[in-house]
């Protein structure tokens, strides 16, 4: 379909562009929930102001492994978005994104602050509990396309959604925790407004706190890229299909209150496993 | 280019932590009553952040006892440069009423500087929000001053 210079070239312009869309979205994102709120809210490029602010703080760290960790989680976050921008394979991008993941919570760890401790494991339970379904919503996919490849999951010529429409639920359970939205912020909150304050991110400061939320807006692209594999044969719908999923996201996000890690495992698992169980069995029958 | 976006976004991003040096809780309610949806602090991108590693503005109420000044200039010290401090309520600014007592230190400005004070018992909402954007004003002429240095 394309040539494979012009999909490295794609991939390229992914990494540069998926930062910006990325905190788009974001800034858009804290001005819908404001406003849900009855409130004002910031402005759009608030997320751009706040991270250009922290890159040019003083740089104060408890230790090296901090920096590391955070270098390699924005890292591995890009390296996720170029590989799915070059349609390269599905289960590599899971992987190579789950080292992103991990490395936030090691960062964390190594440092022997109660909050951080805290924080990293609760976000370790998170990534526990999304990463089986992320992997059964990939696997749901190559059953319909028969590959692994994204390039192979585009040339399909239905949309996914209509066999898969069970297997969406399932991605927008994943997609909830990945963007740390109630019911699912437990290992740490946007605001702040809980017991353990910053949770996984307090001991990142500065600069290293604005790589971590750069990683950020590069995992939102790329789950919400996962989303729009459901549909990849007309942007008409496309478009208003992600528009949907999130402003979805956004008001579970407003109308639900924190809950606990101990809810959000076997909730999560029953209804995901159950909902691709259910899904694979009709895909396996039809 | 790029540091220029940096000083603005100083600017448009003051991220505060709070901190109760013994106050009676009037100058607390007051300072928490700002991220309401009434007050909204955060049009100005002020977030209440609660931790020091990540803020940039401090705010201070309550009488700095000899107990609370090491907790006091140990949340301070945490805090990455360029940061600023407000002293919020009679209390934080002077010790107020107990300003005789035998265990109060005073003011906060006898622990650590203060770059703005926020007076009344209690500061009204209005004021400590004010007093955010006067620590804003006065890190911009910080910057200026910086850029003419150089």
């Amino acid at each position: 379909m394309y040539s494979t210079q012009n999909i490295l070239l794609f991939g390229l312009l992914s990494i540069l562009l998926a930062p910006i869309a990325g905190g788009l979205i974001t800034g858009l994102d804290r001005k819908l929930t404001a406003r849900f709120q009855s409130r004002t809210g910031p402005p759009l490029m608030q997320p751009f102001y706040d991270v250009a602010k922290l890159w040019g703080k003083e740089r104060t760290t408890t230790n090296v492994w901090i920096a590391f960790s955070a270098w390699v989680y924005v890292t591995a976050s890009a390296t996720t978005v170029f590989l799915f921008f070059i349609q390269s394979d599905l289960l590599l991008i899971l992987f190579v994104q789950a080292v992103g993941a991990v490395f936030l919570c090691i960062g964390a760890f190594a440092v022997p602050s109660p909050f951080s401790q805290i924080g990293a494991q609760r976000e370790l339970l998170q990534i526990f509990t999304y990463e089986p379904l992320l992997t059964l919503v990939v696997i749901s996919m190559a059953a319909v396309t028969g590959s692994f490849k994204i390039s192979d999951v585009l040339a399909y010529d239905s949309p996914l959604l209509l066999e898969l429409p069970l297997m969406f639920i399932v991605l927008g359970y994943a997609l909830a925790i990945k963007l740390r939205k109630s019911p699912f912020d437990i290992s740490a909150s946007a605001h702040a407004h809980q017991e353990l304050v910053r949770g996984v991110y307090t001991e990142y400061s500065g600069r290293y706190l604005a790589l971590t939320e750069i990683a950020h807006w590069y995992e939102v692209v790329f789950v919400l890229g996962l989303c729009a594999l459901f549909w990849t044969t007309n942007w008409m719908i496309l478009v208003p299909l992600l528009i949907v999923t999130y402003l979805v996201e956004i008001i579970v996000d407003n109308g639900a209150a924190r809950m606990t890690w101990r809810w959000m495992l076997p909730t999560v698992w029953f209804t995901g496993l159950g909902l691709s169980l259910v899904n694979l069995t009709w895909i396996y029958l039809g | 280019m790029f540091k220029k976006f940096i000083e603005k976004s100083q600017l448009k991003s003051p991220w505060i932590v709070h901190l109760d040096c013994g106050s009676c809780n009037g100058c607390d309610i007051e300072t928490l009553a700002c991220l309401t949806p009434m007050y909204d602090i955060e049009r100005f991108g002020i977030l209440n952040i609660g931790n020091p590693k990540h803020a940039d503005v401090l705010i201070v109420t309550g009488t700095v006892n000899h107990r609370n000044k090491h907790i006091l200039r140990n949340v301070y010290n945490q805090m990455p440069e360029p940061k600023m401090v407000v002293a919020v309520g009679a209390c934080g600014l002077t010790g107020g009423v107990f300003r005789d007592a035998p265990n109060v230190v005073g003011g906060v400005d006898k622990v650590i500087p203060v770059d703005v004070y926020v007076p009344g018992c209690p500061g009204k909402p209005e004021a400590i929000i004010d007093g955010v954007i006067e620590a804003l004003a006065k890190l911009a002429e910080l910057q200026k001053e910086g850029r003419k240095k150089k």
